[in-house]
């Protein structure tokens, strides 16, 4: 086969500190193919893929484009290259429409003829069969339409080269097919394509060749058709890994926790909350699937009493004493004073679940600090259990006096929900808690999970992925734009029927989140 | 030197600046001694252009100034003292990510009703009595100068920082007020020696510096070790955390609010009761913003700042002394110790952050 090569690094490597975000990497990109880059978090993917589009600079090595070696150290560097990179948070002036911020940044002499630009942008959408108004305001647009532009801006720019950052993370499963073909069908235009992502069956189904990437290293490099998902998650993880969920059948189910009709505005008066209706029982795990922004968060934070709500009723089954208690309108501390043991992993773990300058034993005690009548904290038994947590859920931390935010991100997320858990709750909910995590720090949650289910507690846990979704859970809510769209069985469900319940909202129920 | 080198020269950056993962405390430490070093030498060479003074007789001069005589020394030891004590009435705030600006008008008020104190109750009961009123009173004064700012915070989220100043000048405007009625045809209130408390030692300087060691290591344990500490912690570093785990926020401002502005009314009685025995507008000197900086510098900790007070009373006093003796301009005092700290904050850049220069041909170029 003759190919010619687009994009090369020699020898690259990247500090922070003492630690090796990359280490003497080598990769090639050729000239019109996908290169799919894999590996778990904190492996150096995204580092790597900054260095070529100009955010970092090596400490050491080359890259080469079109075999000549260049110097890049900002992001106009990498477009004279005809590098773009498409990051995993868009960056878009919301009022602006989508022309404006395609040419935001192109110093061009004289004035903008916006006429022109229109038909550019018109021109490279119909090449590749992007669905895109140039006139449309970014603010107007779902997240999939900001991606398209955030994808044309670059092609405007007349990349040759693209680099997309995790871009499926935030769409639905049609329309991640959808830009599956547009990448198809830039990639047979000539372009090269650097895909990061660490979803097995997107590499899989998209990808020419696969770059596996492990503890900041390159591995090796693959051709796509003449691997398999087990060799890719052996060379991914360094060894060979069982990675199934074992789902029991659910025992003693019984109500625990009653939600009727919730409404809530937030304070711009957007309705995040329509009419929400479910029933969380113990012994079963609810799964709860949207595209993010739909409002789980809004409602998990509604049942901690950190959200306000307008109206409904959020009733929760005492175990105990059989007695119901109404939730509504109750601050956290009046919630747990009621004796309702309620458990909360947020989505935000730094920012809301824990202190990240404080050490894990301070962070352990956040739930516990106030027992006691001493005026002085106790910092005893919280060690104790800082201690037990680190030895039980194989916490990695020099010691239990190292501050959350040094530890990585599974690890941060096993002092949560560890503390989370030894609070013996009754009811479990967790935001996306394994975003960020490794596949062994993943199902070591997932297992985590199903323990409490098995324990009899009313687990609910809003998820991204939508197998593991189906893998683990007993029944699947979906969410869209506030509104329960439909609660499913996850044993028999499959994986188009929620994608289209996660789009499926009336729009004229007063859901201005179009 | 080959093409690709060239090639390297010519574009990549001399240096490019990445940040530290740790830091171990001796070389902290070593950075910041380096630094203190250099801004001297720094202002020897400025001062031996300006003044044509032999540097090493100017900075003996200081330390002269500083610890010349035992009443000196006793000197530096109180004024540390006093300005240790309104920064560790600033710190529970600062913990708690309050910026509280309004130390010098905390104090103030707290001396304003101190002097007042003196002036209408001073005869009407015994000493004892009146000493004990006049801390009371004035240290709830300072307390609700405190309390007003953070309930404005907790119910309708207002800025701190400039709510805390605009009190600064309300508390000045009472003084010049109080003056204006009750002083003589200058404007200033004759001093009341008669009411002061008694003189320990050879002075004043003994029970503030005694007062103060004490409630330093309060505020240490108190911050470090009580309920209420770490939950001014956890408001401090993130108010979600704290509501999320069921913390009244607003309970927590307020409170941590009255402590600093109550702690700021004693040291206003010290300064009056121990000291002054009258008021002016002038009587917190500013302290109440340098004690900003000695709390930041000392990294929000009681015993850090101990050292922080420490080195900004030792500059004041040693700068002044050598301003005098060399007749030197006034401003010089404030240049050296302006000079001083920036040298001091400056260094924290690189504590935190390390310069990797370039490296020619060096590192993966083969």
């Amino acid at each position: 086969m003759n190919t010619t090569v687009a994009l090369e690094l020699k020898n690259i490597s990247k500090r922070f500190g003492d630690k090796y975000a990359n280490k003497n990497v080598d990769l090639t990109l050729n000239k019109g193919e996908i290169l799919a880059i894999l590996g778990e978090n904190g492996s150096g993917k995204t580092s790597m893929v900054n260095m070529i589009a100009g955010i970092y600079y090596p400490d050491e090595g080359e890259i080469f484009v079109d075999g000549k070696p260049v110097v890049i150290t900002s992001p106009k560097d990498a477009f004279k290259y005809k590098i773009g990179m498409i990051h995993q948070h868009f960056k878009l002036v919301d009022v602006f429409s989508a022309s404006e911020n395609i040419v935001l940044g192109i110093k061009e002499k004289g004035r903008f003829k916006m006429a022109q630009v229109d038909r550019k942008v018109a021109e490279i959408t119909q090449r590749y069969g992007f669905q895109l108004d140039p006139k449309k305001k970014i603010h107007e647009m779902s997240v999939s339409e900001k991606q398209t532009v955030e994808i044309v801006k670059v092609l405007y720019r007349g990349a040759d080269i693209l680099i997309l950052d995790e871009p499926t993370a935030v769409l639905t499963p049609q329309e991640i097919e959808k830009l599956f073909d547009i990448l198809r069908r830039m990639r047979d235009d000539g372009k090269s394509i650097i895909i990061i992502t660490h979803k097995m069956n997107e590499v899989l189904s998209l990808s020419d060749r696969v770059a596996v990437m492990r503890r900041g290293e390159h591995i090796a490099t693959v051709e796509t058709a003449q691997t398999n998902e087990n060799e890719l998650t052996e060379m991914m993880m360094g060894e060979k890994v069982e990675l199934n969920i074992e789902r029991t059948e659910p025992k003693n189910v019984k109500d625990r926790l009653v939600v009727e009709n919730i409404c809530s505005k937030n304070s711009d008066g957007i309705t995040v909350l329509d009419n929400i209706s479910f029933t969380a029982r113990a012994g079963e795990i609810l799964g709860v699937a949207g595209i993010a922004g739909s409002g789980q968060r809004e409602l998990l934070e509604a049942i901690a009493g950190l959200y306000h709500i307008d109206d409904g009723k959020i009733v929760y089954h005492n175990p105990e004493n059989d007695e119901e208690e109404n939730l509504r309108d109750k601050t956290p501390l009046q919630i747990s004073q009621l004796g309702v043991r309620l458990s909360f992993v947020p989505e935000d773990r730094l920012g809301m679940g824990l202190v990240g300058n404080m050490d894990i034993v301070d962070n352990v005690m956040l739930r516990s600090y106030k027992r006691g009548k001493s005026m002085f904290l106790d910092r005893k038994n919280p060690h104790d259990l800082a201690m037990e947590l680190i030895e039980e859920l194989h916490i990695l931390t020099p010691d239990e006096h190292t501050p959350v935010r040094r530890l990585s991100g599974g690890n941060i997320q096993k002092v949560l929900v560890g503390r989370e858990i030894s609070a013996a709750p009754s009811v479990f909910m967790a935001a996306y808690p394994v975003r960020g995590l490794d596949v062994n720090a993943s199902y070591s949650i997932y297992n985590l999970l199903n323990r409490q289910k098995e324990l009899g507690v009313a687990v609910i846990f809003v998820g991204e992925d939508l197998d593991v979704l189906l893998e683990l859970c007993d029944r699947i809510m979906v969410i869209a734009s506030g509104q329960v769209t439909g609660i499913v069985d996850a044993r028999s469900a499959t994986k188009e029927e929620i994608g289209l319940l996660m789009t499926a909202h009336n729009t004229q129920g007063g859901s201005s989140n179009e | 030197m080959n093409k690709q080198e060239r090639i390297k020269k010519n574009t990549e950056p001399l240096f490019h600046i990445t940040k530290r993962s740790n830091i171990s405390f001796g070389r902290a430490m070593l950075i910041r001694g380096l630094a203190i070093l250099l801004s001297v030498v720094f202002m020897s060479v400025v001062m031996f252009l300006l003044a044509k003074e032999n540097p090493v007789t100017l900075l003996k001069s200081m330390f002269d100034g500083a610890f010349g005589t035992p009443l000196r020394i006793w000197i530096l030891f109180s004024d540390t003292a006093i300005l240790l004590g309104i920064s560790l009435a600033l710190t529970p705030a600062f913990k708690m990510k309050f910026w509280n600006c309004g130390g010098e008008g905390q104090v103030m008020v707290g001396s304003l009703t101190a002097a007042a104190m003196m002036l209408f109750v001073g005869d009407k009961v015994s000493l004892p009595v009146l000493i004990l009123l006049t801390a009371v009173f004035s240290t709830v004064a300072g307390g609700i100068w405190g309390l007003i700012p953070s309930v404005f915070k907790a119910k309708w989220n207002t800025n701190e920082t400039l709510f805390t100043l605009m009190m600064n000048y309300i508390a000045i405007q009472l003084v010049t007020y109080f003056l204006k009625v009750f002083g003589n045809a200058q404007g200033n209130l004759e001093p009341m020696p008669r009411f002061a408390i008694p003189k320990m030692f050879n002075g004043s300087y003994f029970l503030n510096i005694v007062l103060i060691l004490v409630i330093c290591i309060i505020m240490y344990v108190y911050l470090r070790s009580s309920k209420q500490g770490y939950e001014i912690a956890v408001v401090g570093e993130s108010e979600k955390t704290a509501k999320y785990i069921g913390i009244n926020v607003s309970k927590v401002i307020i409170r941590t609010m009255i402590i600093s502005g109550a702690l700021c009314g004693l040291i206003g009685f010290l300064l009056v009761a121990n000291g002054s025995c009258s008021v002016t507008t002038t009587i917190a000197g500013g302290q109440g913003f340098t004690a900003i900086l000695v709390s930041w510098l000392g990294k929000f900790n009681p015993l850090y700042m101990i050292l922080t007070s420490f080195l900004v009373i030792f500059l004041q006093r040693g700068t002044s002394f050598m301003g005098e003796i060399y007749r030197l301009d006034t401003s010089m005092a404030d240049i050296f110790i302006g000079v001083v700290l920036l040298f001091i904050i400056g260094c924290e850049f690189f504590i935190n952050y390390k310069i990797n220069f370039r490296k020619f041909g060096k590192g993966g170029t083969k």
